[in-house]
């Protein structure tokens, strides 16, 4: 008997990516075009790229995708999704442009209902820009920009994204997840899932942060890099689901 | 029909009659009657009002709006509008049509909440990054604020461009009776074919998807931007430049001032006149495109230019000297700081240069 082993989502073009080997935005890019696909949505869904290392992400998904200054994707997102309200609007960001420059904006988002949803790829570093510190540098974790490890006392503590934004009204979901090995991926896909649906069902912002492995950035190889993320990085950022409303 | 509204209002009726569908921005003032209004009016019409957290995301979410195809706008004054810079490059960039309006107040820093001129660097020189233009549009009237409004939406598609209404608090606060049938003081964009939207993003219906992206990393590819963009330069340039004389047949002395402080250049010339001393009057409508080879022209019988400016520096004097080509003197004449010019203090220095 055949069995089809993989088949390309529609939603993702048939090209190459550039991400480095064991980066984890390929896998996210590929189980949200699977959503897509999945809701068959692809049609309606508009969606908005970072700055980062997902900049490029118009090149690999096979529906509009726009660009959008560094930090902004919630506010791009929003004059989107406000005047064409039935469309599938989401941003895919990372933590240097979620979380450190475009904070306001991601919390206003949140704040307001926005009724999109956000793709928060957390690698713990500026892949972009060479690996240096970003929000969510654990304490101690070395980076381009803390070579002797990140010291609470001068650059403050990881920012708890998911946990931060579960407390404001607006947000109707939040959720953490990995993609560090098949069972997470799943798992997260899931989530993922959930979130689009949320906004299908106009229930207002939802948000699903992504534990995700940036081995160049990190200066470890992929395993290591995998497993990092799995025993460490999990520590300080649990999994689950924040808020469901 | 005959209207009696102050300029910020007249602004937003014009821009209702354009077409607006959303309206992003962050309070400041001397601008606030703005977003009152629109708070007011454009739920009433199924339209788009948001107050934004800042001026960066209120340029952002235009930048959302217009990837969309539709009519977007914010407003500000002038430090809101510095906030703007890097949304409107992008932009630029993007090749995406909106309007923002800066109605100009004394800077720089906080500077003041009076009406000045003192943003016209800003706004005709790109202000942000990177090699772009932006239209500007200057009006002197409460008439022209409403038709320049009104018409922006479609002066910012016909080119793909971002459009700048530039006034100050003064003009931005003047009550004026106008009629919206009067021909005058439009701007009669011309539009030769259907405008182009085969760009938008509205989902990837029946039709291939779509990108819309400043990012053009491969070699050579953004220089071919950069010169695309500058034939659409050319292009404006060679269609879109608006400006009024007044009096200028047998002028003397060229007075050159837009906005309000031509109101004070007007009046000077008037009274000049009875006195039989012969200025007349170049008003620049547009401020990019700017009219360099009108004023040349000029030039050939004008021997002596007197730039008036709300600024203390002097912004637009810098493109009367480039006009001229060292044709003609140059004079300036300015207050800054939200500091009026009068045209009796116009008349003193014509007097001293005639
Ligand atoms: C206004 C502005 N500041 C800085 C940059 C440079 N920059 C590009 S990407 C980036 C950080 C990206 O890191 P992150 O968001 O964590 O995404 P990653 O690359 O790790 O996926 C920075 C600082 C920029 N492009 N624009």
């Amino acid at each position: 008997m055949e069995r089809t082993q993989f088949v390309k989502p529609k939603s993702l073009k048939n090209t190459h990516h550039n991400y480095c080997p064991g980066c984890g935005h390929g896998i996210i890019h590929r189980i949200i075009a699977e959503i897509i696909d999945e809701l068959n949505i692809r049609e309606k869904t508009i969606a908005v790229a970072p700055v980062g290392c997902a900049v490029f992400a118009y090149d690999y998904w096979d529906f509009d995708v726009t660009e959008a200054p560094h930090g902004r994707p919630p506010a791009v997102a929003t004059g989107i999704k406000r005047v064409l309200p039935d469309r599938i609007v989401f941003t895919y960001q990372g933590d240097g442009d979620l979380a450190a420059i475009g904070t306001a904006e991601i919390i206003h988002a949140a704040n307001r209902s926005e009724n999109i949803t956000v793709i928060f790829v957390n690698n713990t570093v500026y892949g972009m820009t060479q690996g240096q510190m970003a929000p969510t540098t654990l304490i101690g974790q070395k980076t381009l920009t803390t070579p002797y490890g990140r010291d609470a006392n001068r650059d403050g503590y990881p920012l708890k994204v998911c946990e931060l934004l579960s407390v404001l009204d607006g947000t109707k979901f939040s959720a953490r997840g990995m993609v560090t090995n098949p069972k997470e991926i799943i798992k997260t896909k899931s989530l993922i899932k959930k979130a689009f649906f949320k906004q299908i069902e106009n229930k207002g912002f939802s948000i699903v942060e992504v534990l995700s492995m940036c081995p160049s950035g990190l200066h470890m190889n992929p395993i290591e890099t995998k497993e990092w993320v799995e025993k460490e990085l999990t520590k300080f950022f649990p999994l689950g689901v924040f808020k469901d409303v | 029909m005959k209207k009696v509204l102050q300029g910020n209002i007249a602004l937003c009726e014009g821009a209702i009659e354009g077409g607006l569908d959303a309206y992003y921005a962050y309070p400041i003032t001397p601008q606030n009657e703005i977003s009152a209004y629109f708070a007011e009016v454009l739920p009433q019409k199924n339209k788009v009002f948001l107050q934004a957290e800042s001026e960066i995301a209120a340029i952002n979410m235009v930048f959302g709006t217009a990837v969309t195809g539709k009519r977007a706008m914010t407003s500000s004054s002038s430090p809101g509008i510095s906030l703007m810079q890097e949304g409107i490059s992008y932009l630029c960039g993007c090749e995406l049509p909106c309007v923002i309006v800066n109605v100009m107040r004394g800077g720089p820093g906080l500077g003041n909440i009076s009406g000045s001129q003192q943003d016209y660097f800003q706004a005709t020189r790109g202000g942000g990054h990177g090699d772009y233009h932006t239209i500007v549009l200057a009006p002197f009237s409460v008439k022209e604020i409403y038709e320049f409004a009104k018409e922006s939406f479609l002066l910012a598609e016909k080119y793909r461009i971002p459009v700048l209404i530039l006034y100050d608090g003064y003009l931005g606060q003047t009550m004026e009776i106008f009629d919206t049938d009067s021909n005058e003081e439009k701007l009669n964009v011309k539009i030769d074919q259907n405008i182009d939207k085969s760009w938008v993003l509205d989902g990837a219906k029946n039709r291939p998807s779509r990108k819309i992206r400043s990012l053009l990393m491969a070699e050579g590819e953004l220089e071919q931007h950069n010169l695309k963009l500058k034939e659409k330069y050319t292009q404006i340039k060679k269609n879109e430049i608006r400006v009024k004389f007044y009096e200028i047949e047998d002028a003397k002395i060229g007075l050159v001032a837009y906005g309000i402080a031509a109101r004070a250049a007007l009046e000077a010339v008037y009274k000049l006149k009875n006195k039989n001393i012969k200025v007349g009057l170049i008003r620049p409508q547009t401020l990019w495109p700017f009219p360099y080879n009108e004023i040349k022209n000029l030039s050939n019988y004008i021997k002596k230019f007197l730039v008036v400016e709300m600024s203390s520096l002097g912004q637009m004097v810098e493109d009367v000297k480039l006009a001229v080509e060292g044709n003609a003197e140059v004079f300036f004449y300015g207050r800054g700081g939200g500091a009026l010019v009068s045209s009796n203090e116009i008349i003193k220095k014509v007097l001293e240069i005639y």
